[in-house]
């Protein structure tokens, strides 16, 4: 995928007014197969697949090492009770193989990767129908009827209502040898073809972490904004990594993961210093123009006690920089004041 | 393919130099430059009436992707700065040679753009990568 296909910003935009297609085929596909399946993710997982009841639910997650730090974040679904599909980072999918083939022997569980399969997430407020125009009358029926984070099989796709950008939409995975012909069927159906650039200022628009650059093996998901995807309860599943995040609640994480606005004609990147009066230093995260607050907007990784206000070291200048909730902008509207 | 005009000078480091008739020279980035460059999204432009030495950093062009310097091509002083890129800073990409101009300086000796490349050697830089 490139960084942009044309204009980044109207890539973005096509996403936010109507439809845009990203190539996510970078992505990995990993199919588990075996009895006992639940049983390794509930073992392997921060969140609980045991809360996947329903046959095509999916469950957002991260896998930790022992010490709490984040392996990859990915996105599992339930599809029967011995076969589950994750898809994880194409950075981290060896690492996540080997993590998950050593032990998934045991308890004989087999890994399919699924390279025969290609990946295109369909994005914005006229994703859905523009792509179930593309089905039968029947399938089309039967995507759109397609709760949100749930997939179903119709024929050789997979298609799910999940995505990376704030918006509405659907994720498909298909045959590699269709995905050319189904991208120029959007194309011609109005969806705009859109690059790794456009999916940077979307995904951080929407608030969602990237894995590398809003955490990673060195930080846990407490001090990462990913609490919410963490389930201690019920208390007695172990899985890889309580131990150790147990004992961060148990103090209290010393660091948070929290939103920048700048209010100021400059831009936010990764790994900039941010200085909170009286408590010390943070770092973006992740930094980016925002398209629909013309403004740039981060993330930030700073003390737990950080307020509302910080600066940010910016080239030679120290700017201020608003603390906000994230997501900065959801379903195209603004969730943040502008000043 | 870029688009080079012919009737400009160029740096190294992407700058154009157009010689104007009342003897100023206007400076912007090249085509190749602000395609590499994506969306801009801020421009910084100096103060009129600041003296720059050749090769001096004057403005900074920051698109979605990065931030970077825009060096004097020439020694002068600055003389007029494109104000309408503080809010449509898009001119540099849709009109890199005409209203994406950045500034405009009054050179310090007629000879000084010795030593900036003619457009067709800018070409052949670019094409090298």
């Amino acid at each position: 995928m490139p960084a942009a296909y044309g204009s980044q910003i109207e890539e973005h935009h096509a996403v936010r007014r109507a439809a845009g297609v990203f190539d996510v085929s970078h992505m990995g596909i990993v199919d588990l197969h075996g009895a006992r399946c639940r049983e390794l993710l509930r073992g392997l997982l921060a969140n609980d697949v045991g809360r996947l009841s329903l046959p095509g639910k999916a469950l957002y997650t991260c896998m930790l090492n022992e010490q709490g730090g984040v392996l990859d974040d990915l996105i599992v679904y339930y599809l029967d009770d011995d076969f589950f599909r994750i898809v994880v980072n194409a950075g981290t999918r060896e690492r996540d193989l080997a993590w998950i083939g050593a032990r998934a022997a045991a308890v004989e569980v087999r890994l399919q990767e699924r390279l025969d399969l290609a990946m295109l997430a369909i994005q914005g407020p006229q994703a859905r129908e523009r792509s179930a125009a593309l089905l039968t009358a029947e399938a089309a029926w039967a995507v759109l009827e397609l709760q949100p984070f749930f997939g179903t099989q119709i024929g050789e796709w997979f298609v799910a209502r999940t995505g990376y950008t704030g918006e509405d939409g659907f994720e498909i995975m298909l045959p590699t040898a269709d995905a050319v012909s189904v991208w120029q069927r959007l194309n011609a159906a109005g969806v705009h073809s859109c690059g790794l650039g456009a999916r940077d200022t979307l995904r951080l628009e929407a608030g969602m972490n990237l894995y590398g650059n809003d955490m990673n093996e060195q930080t846990n998901p407490l001090e990462s904004g990913l609490a919410w995807t963490v389930a201690f309860e019920p208390a007695d599943r172990d899985f890889v990594g309580r131990r150790a995040l147990e004992a961060v609640r148990a103090r209290g994480p010393e660091r948070k993961l929290v939103g920048l606005v700048l209010d100021e004609r400059a831009v936010l990147r990764s790994h900039q210093r941010v200085l909170v009066p009286g408590l010390g230093e943070g770092e973006v995260t992740s930094g980016t123009f925002s398209p629909t607050l013309e403004r740039s907007i981060g993330l930030a990784r700073v003390p737990i006690a950080t307020d509302a206000a910080v600066q940010v070291q910016i080239r030679s200048r120290q700017l201020p920089a608003r603390v906000v909730r994230v997501p900065f902008v959801r379903h195209g509207k603004a969730l943040i004041s502008l000043v | 393919m870029s688009n080079i005009p012919a009737d400009l000078t160029f740096a190294r480091s992407h700058e154009w130099v157009r010689r104007l008739s009342d003897g100023t020279m206007e400076i912007g980035i090249s085509d190749h430059a602000q395609h590499a460059l994506g969306d801009l999204v801020f421009v910084e432009l100096p103060d009129i009436g600041r003296r720059l030495n050749a090769g001096e950093a004057c403005a900074v062009v920051e698109s979605v992707k990065a931030a970077s310097d825009v060096y004097a091509p020439v020694a002068g002083t600055v003389m007029a700065v494109n104000d309408q890129l503080r809010h449509t800073p898009e001119l540099i990409n849709r009109d890199p040679y005409g209203g994406g101009w950045l500034l405009r300086l009054r050179a310090e000796s007629p000879a000084t753009d010795v030593g900036l490349l003619s457009a067709a050697d800018y070409g052949a830089l670019i094409t090298e990568g």
